[in-house]
């Protein structure tokens, strides 16, 4: 008998409004989706469809109004602020559109970031293991460097080697080629997907780039609020 | 290093310009703080040890005697009675010293006695005359119980004890006179003038002390008063000084005679210093303050402009716990540099101050700056300079961690 795909997460009826009294939104109006491990999914649509609030309820970065989402098999949604946390350490990584690197801290440092968090390797095991992440992006010989002496593209590599130091069991990314050129797009695009695919990890992406969204395995178009 | 210190102090070199103006406030005002307090009390210290050093840990003087509390007035069963509140009253002078003396003696904590004979009298030389003290004193007992030995600038002690009808002439009261050692001078007590050589001048650098007091052996003191028995007061010495005020309590229980401690005495001049060093404290309490004040603006101002990273670090699986200690270690490393430079600061100015030759005349009188080393002034400056800094650093720490990093990615954090 074949394998049961490996569900990495899953989604059911998510609500989510935005704003206050008269400025209140219905941004999400209960999506439901599900993520298998090793495929890559990029969610599409015009701007203010809901894409970015959905990627950031499944990141446990916000809380839905309404609808449940597991990670791993784990019910995540409504659950402490700590269980949260703790689920995106060890279970998800995030890339963004702009890099969010910190700055002071070198390539080989912002790698190891999460990993220190977790504390789950030695320090000498953490930093084999960044040095392999940023060999695999392209930045081996950049190791050492301040973020600040990277270009947008190069920060972008280290921001996707960040988002695998844990092996985390999904990567979600918003808009992660959205500023760069169409050479480096593409080539962040490649190592994020070849990476996430070997080490079996799901890739949930939302791009407004149709080059990126065609390349993906799936593709789940958004329309006020709900896929379509 | 914690992974939060080190993200701390990367942090930190990112706003040098702000963190110095708050590390400078704190290294003056734990300076400052050391420096003054250091003044305060080494100025008080001084009072305290001259005021020991001339007139005792405890002076023994009044016979209490117990009166009847109330006494009917207006006829048996009238019921009008005068009271008399502390049931007893003072009599003036001890009339057996030597057998007090012993009395006192036995209290475990005292280490000299020495009975004094005081009185009122003009003083003539051959230049003026001037109202003074003589004091009678017998210079074995007065040694143990006072400073009086190391207090002569002229002259000698020895000659005290071998000369006849010698004195003893304080500092300020001898250059009225203009007295020199060897020099003779008269003193009259009730129409009676008897005459005196000055054996030596001291000085005790107090000022109320220096101008009015002559010593002199207690024999001459009696014949000139025509007192042959009796005393004053005794001063009494103490080992531990600070257990003066229970011993003075217990000597006026078990003797019957009013025992007055030196805190208790000079209440009023104690107050001063203590007003003095409070005020002070505070004033210069202002730098730390200020550098509260700083370490807020500049940690709220890094909250502001590192919120991002506040959000990528929260989405790495970092706690708002680690949030709120990533901003209390940078508070913290300041205040660390800070209060270790100032306390090193505050040493050194305080040393400075104690060698530079400043004459001090007035109230008391002395050479040079008069400063006491003591590390409570620098606990003390540390524990404001933490409290004040730590508190500061509390409200921006927690906003910090208050913050939803969907919110701040999304740009609608507030």
């Amino acid at each position: 008998m074949a394998d049961q795909p490996k569900i990495a997460m899953r989604c059911e009826g998510l609500q989510r409004y935005l704003g206050q009294d008269e400025g209140r939104v219905h941004v999400l109006k209960g999506v439901t989706f599900e993520a298998q491990a090793g495929h890559v999914y990029a969610i599409v649509g015009p701007s203010g469809c809901g894409k970015s609030t959905l990627l950031y309820l499944l990141g446990l970065l916000d809380q839905p109004d309404a609808g449940k989402i597991w990670i791993n098999g784990q019910l995540m949604s409504n659950s402490l602020d700590a269980v949260r946390t703790a689920a995106r350490g060890e279970h998800i990584g995030f890339v963004f559109q702009f890099h969010f690197l910190m700055l002071e801290f070198t390539c080989l440092e912002n790698v190891m970031m999460p990993m220190k968090k977790l504390g789950r390797l030695t320090p000498p095991q953490m930093e084999e293991r960044a040095s392999r992440l940023l060999d695999s992006v392209g930045l081996g010989d950049k190791v050492h460097r301040l973020g600040t002496h990277l270009s947008g593209g190069e920060q972008q590599r280290v921001a996707v080697a960040r988002a695998m130091a844990n092996q985390p069991t999904i990567i979600l990314a918003d808009e992660p080629t959205g500023n760069l050129d169409v050479k480096n797009a593409s080539l962040v695009f490649d190592l994020l997907t070849s990476l996430a695919k070997d080490n079996g990890q799901a890739v949930v992406l939302v791009t407004h780039n149709p080059d990126i969204a065609h390349r993906c395995d799936f593709t789940r178009p958004m329309r006020d609020g709900v896929f379509v | 290093m914690s992974q939060n210190f080190r993200i701390a102090l990367r942090f930190l070199t990112a706003k040098k310009r702000a963190m110095l103006m708050s590390l400078s406030c704190i290294i003056l005002g734990v300076g400052l703080f050391v420096v003054t307090q250091a003044a305060t009390t080494g100025f008080q210290e001084f009072f305290i040890k001259t005021i020991l050093g001339t007139n005792g840990a405890i002076l023994i003087q009044d016979k209490v005697q117990a009166t009847m509390r109330s006494i009917a007035s207006g006829g048996y069963n009238s019921g009008y009675e005068i009271r008399q509140k502390e049931g007893q009253k003072y009599i003036e002078g001890i009339d057996y010293p030597e057998i007090l003396t012993g009395g006192v003696r036995a209290f475990r904590n005292v280490s000299g006695v020495s009975a004094v004979l005081r009185e009122t009298v003009t003083i003539h030389s051959s230049f003026r005359e001037q109202t003074g003290q003589a004091y009678g004193i017998v210079l074995a007992d007065h040694l143990r119980v006072s400073s009086l030995g190391s207090q002569v600038v002229a002259g000698s002690i020895e000659d005290f004890r071998v000369q006849q009808a010698g004195a003893l002439v304080g500092r300020v009261i001898a250059d009225k006179l203009q007295l020199d050692p060897g020099d003779t001078f008269e003193i009259v007590d009730k129409n009676d003038v008897h005459h005196y050589r000055v054996s030596a001048i001291y000085q005790t650098g107090v000022n109320d002390i220096d101008s009015v007091r002559v010593y002199l052996k207690m024999d001459d003191a009696r014949a000139l008063f025509k007192k042959p028995t009796g005393a004053t007061y005794l001063q009494v010495s103490l080992i531990e000084r600070d257990r003066a005020r229970e011993d003075a309590a217990e000597m006026t229980n078990s003797l019957g005679y009013r025992a007055d401690a030196w805190q208790d005495r000079e209440k009023s001049w104690l107050g001063v210093f203590k007003a003095f060093r409070v005020a002070t404290a505070i004033t210069v309490s202002v730098f730390t303050l200020i550098a509260g004040l700083a370490m807020f603006n500049t940690l709220a101002m890094i909250v502001l402009e590192k919120t991002k990273e506040i959000a990528i670090l929260r989405s790495m699986g970092y706690t708002r716990e680690d949030i709120s200690t990533i901003f209390l270690w940078q508070a913290a490393i300041v205040l660390a540099i800070g209060t270790v430079v100032g306390c090193a600061l505050g040493a050194l100015i305080t040393y400075g101050v104690s060698q530079y030759p400043m004459p001090i005349t007035g109230i008391f009188t002395s050479h040079k700056f008069l400063v006491q080393w003591s590390r409570w002034h620098y606990i003390e400056a540390v524990v404001i300079s933490v409290l004040t800094v730590m508190v500061a650093s509390l409200m921006p720490s927690r906003r910090a961690a208050r913050l939803e990093p969907g919110d701040i990615i999304r740009g609608t954090a507030q």
